[in-house]
């Protein structure tokens, strides 16, 4: 039996869809799919997705990519006659009774189909805008703004509540807030469909998707992606440190166990047939961080702060200082048990950071240097995480020297991609060529980066 | 055949105890239809073992469960001489050299039983990340071929595929090439309203008003930057406490006395009662 000609291609071109949106898509994997969709019903789009997804989707950062394109690739309807579009901003008389179904919808459970069916119907009526004479295309935008579900929300919680306040509001609210964020999504992807309808597939496919979490870029992250790197930190800490603890077992071995050697000789006559080893002493470094906390870069130093936090077990010690054009040491904020988020909402408010405000990079060595004399020995790794603009002041290119050659290793963690490197104000081959500077754009490059660490 | 349709093996699990949703109701069907390894991957506590165990019991198989573990090898896993029995052997008799290395002498491990089971089998394989990486090529021959080489005896391949289910918490990332070969799966905590049906179908008794009310509830916490996440086993032990304490109204008051059972950390449960406005216990 072989499918028919037409499911091939749409198959091949999702496949090379997904390949083309970062997705390692297999060749055996693509035909252990081929072979899924000729066992299970294709008039079931769910059981389709996800047969896709089980054989393709290795990765749960890839899964919200793969539902884009497979929402564009196999599309839930086909826009047929409906009913004609309207300006957006025209005053209709029934759209009280849409807003009053809307909040209906938003109460209740998101995976009802009705609610998905209402978006689509939602975008039907007010997504299309003339972008041009004789061209028209389709934006979120404006059915968001004539439904307007964020000013519902006031409503629909009195509706759902006795009285305002305490835990129910919060609970209440959180679920409000699910449902209009699966209302935007849903209104998003069936403009992506309508687009997709009228321009072709593979063109919108390239833009939709967003790339996977742990490669977004530090300082590119939207709100959302933020809130959801912060909780990778500790997964991702769990992760480092059960590889970094393996590499420490199978190093090197340790040294000759004389004692417990001669002891074991006895048994064959003080001759030494086998020897025992010392366990090897685990190599932990001193970590001494040094993070920029000025906000062109905030995003990236604090999740490096939380992630070497998170990864505190691998080291004897960690102390970490903030600057802006001044420095403080910041590690009381991170005491263990203490709630990180709260550590760097008062990372501001309680370490003496700034002086005027900009970047300095220079003065900060200098008075880092002098303040804390005893911070870099012999032992430690020094960290630098900053992006090297350090707003045309003098580099201080002496002190960071001393600095680096008083530790036993240096680093520098620098949040730009390389192309940027040296453009302005930037110092970055100045300072590289004293620390050796990594570009660490995402959560890959990092985590690569821990493992070269300890 | 293991199942006939997606919507059967939602059914069968469902008889069987186990609320399966799209993705996992297709996936189990397909891990039958066609005889691959089911790799289910996801938190703590989001029930993967279970849904091995269910699947076990829906098809009336077997289940032979291989716990991983730091330090697992072939002996533990595949199979193993019993050498005092060989040895012993030797003894009695001194011209048993060759038939040492008979099936009398072999100790079955979960692995090699699971290939040779005659009878319907499902074969758990739990914990998958705890095992070293070595412990992969191993299963990398079992999982593709479903066959298994014993130097002594060559190789037996198995009579009846048994049904594969891997887990993982994801503590460190399995190598490509097992992932190639299984299907995937990835559980995550269910939405309120299908831990609202877990919940009903877990804890007999529980009116359904808690039961949405404590889904929600839990979902609120999860939506917080915890260390821990509250898992579906606690939000069911949770409903066992509301019960066993008697109390059909779920308020402020009582969360907070019992956020315990849900939070395992102090920082955790400082954090839930700051964002959630909870009375805090003195």
């Amino acid at each position: 039996m072989t499918p028919p000609a037409s499911l091939v291609d749409r198959h091949v071109g999702f496949v090379h869809a997904l390949r083309a949106a970062g997705l390692p898509v297999s060749p055996a994997e693509g035909l252990d799919a081929a072979r899924a969709l000729m066992v299970v019903d294709l008039a079931q789009r769910e059981t389709l997705r996800e047969a896709y997804a089980a054989t393709l989707v290795k990765r749960p950062a890839h899964r919200p990519g793969f539902d884009t394109l497979f929402d564009l690739w196999f599309p839930p309807v086909i826009t047929g006659a409906e009913g004609t579009a309207v300006a957006a901003d025209a005053e209709l008389p029934e759209l009280p009774e849409l807003r009053e179904r809307l909040a209906e919808l938003l109460m209740g459970d998101p995976a009802d189909p009705a609610f998905r069916e209402f978006a689509r119907t939602m975008v039907g009526r007010f997504g299309q805008v003339r972008a041009a004479p004789g061209r028209q295309s389709w934006f979120s935008f404006p059915v968001l703004r004539a439904l307007s579900p964020e000013t519902l929300v006031a409503r629909m919680l009195n509706a759902m509540l006795d009285e305002r306040g305490g835990l129910p509001e919060k609970v209440a609210r959180r679920h409000v807030e699910r449902t209009v964020g699966a209302f935007t999504e849903a209104v998003a992807a069936d403009v992506r469909r309508r687009i997709a309808e009228e321009s072709g597939v593979e063109k919108i496919a390239r833009s939709a998707v967003r790339p996977p979490i742990d490669r977004v870029d530090f300082l590119r992250a939207t709100k959302d992606e933020l809130a959801r790197l912060r909780r990778e930190v500790h997964p991702l800490a769990r992760r480092l440190a059960t590889r970094l603890s393996i590499r420490h077992r199978r190093g090197r071995r340790g040294r000759l166990d004389f004692r417990r050697t001669v002891r074991a000789s006895l048994s064959t006559g003080g001759v030494p047939l086998t020897t025992h080893l010392r366990p090897p002493r685990p190599h932990r470094p001193e970590l001494v961080v040094l993070c920029d906390a000025s906000d062109s870069v905030s995003t990236f130093s604090h999740f490096t702060l939380l992630l070497t936090f998170a990864l505190r077990e691998q080291f004897t010690k960690v102390r970490a200082f903030a600057f802006v054009d001044t420095v403080d040491e910041i590690t009381r904020l991170f005491a263990p048990g203490a709630d990180v988020l709260d550590a760097i909402g008062r990372l501001t408010d309680e370490a003496d950071i700034v002086r005027f405000g900009r970047t300095d990079y220079g003065h900060v060595f200098e008075r880092f240097a002098e303040r804390f004399p005893d911070a870099v020995g012999p032992r430690t790794s020094l960290l630098i995480l900053g992006d090297a603009r350090s707003n045309y002041q003098a580099p201080a290119l002496g002190t960071l020297k001393r600095l680096a050659g008083q530790a036993r290793h240096a680093y520098w963690l620098n949040p730009e991609p390389r192309a940027q490197w040296d453009t302005g104000d930037s110092l970055a081959t100045s300072y590289g060529s004293v620390v050796p500077m990594h570009e660490c754009r995402n959560v890959a490059q990092l985590a690569a980066f821990v493992e070269t660490l300890a | 055949m293991w199942f006939a349709s997606p919507d059967e093996v939602r059914e069968r699990l469902t008889a069987a105890g186990y609320l399966a949703d799209d993705g996992i109701a297709t996936s189990v069907f397909l891990a039958g239809a066609l005889g691959k390894p089911l790799l289910a991957e996801g938190p703590a506590g989001v029930g993967k073992t279970q849904l091995a165990k269910a699947v076990a019991e829906a098809t009336d198989a077997r289940l032979i469960r291989l716990q991983c573990y730091e330090g697992l090898d072939e002996a533990r896993a595949l199979y193993e001489w019993n050498y005092k029995k060989q040895l012993l052997r030797i003894q009695a008799d001194d011209g048993a050299w060759d038939d040492i290395f008979s099936e009398e002498f072999l100790l079955e491990r979960p692995l090699l039983k699971a290939i040779r089971s005659e009878e319907p089998t499902v074969l758990l394989i739990d914990e998958t990340d705890k095992a070293d990486v070595e412990v992969e090529g191993l299963l990398l021959e079992i999982l593709s071929d479903y066959q298994v080489t014993i130097p002594e005896l060559g190789t037996i391949t198995a009579v009846r595929r048994p049904y594969v289910v891997l887990t993982s918490n994801a503590t460190r990332e399995l190598s490509e090439a097992l992932k190639r070969r299984c299907l995937y799966l990835h559980l995550d905590y269910p939405t309120p309203e299908r831990e609202r049906d877990i919940l009903l179908a877990q804890v007999p008794g529980l009116p359904a008003g808690i039961a949405e009310q404590l889904a929600r509830t839990v979902a609120t916490l999860r939506a917080l930057e915890l260390k821990k996440s509250p898992s579906i086993a606690e939000t069911v032990d949770w409903a066992h406490t509301l019960l066993a304490l008697g109390r059909t109204e779920l308020d402020e008051a009582l969360i907070g006395e019992t956020l315990g059972v849900v939070l395992k950390h102090n920082s955790d449960q400082v954090r839930a009662a700051k964002d959630l406005g909870l009375p805090t216990r003195s």
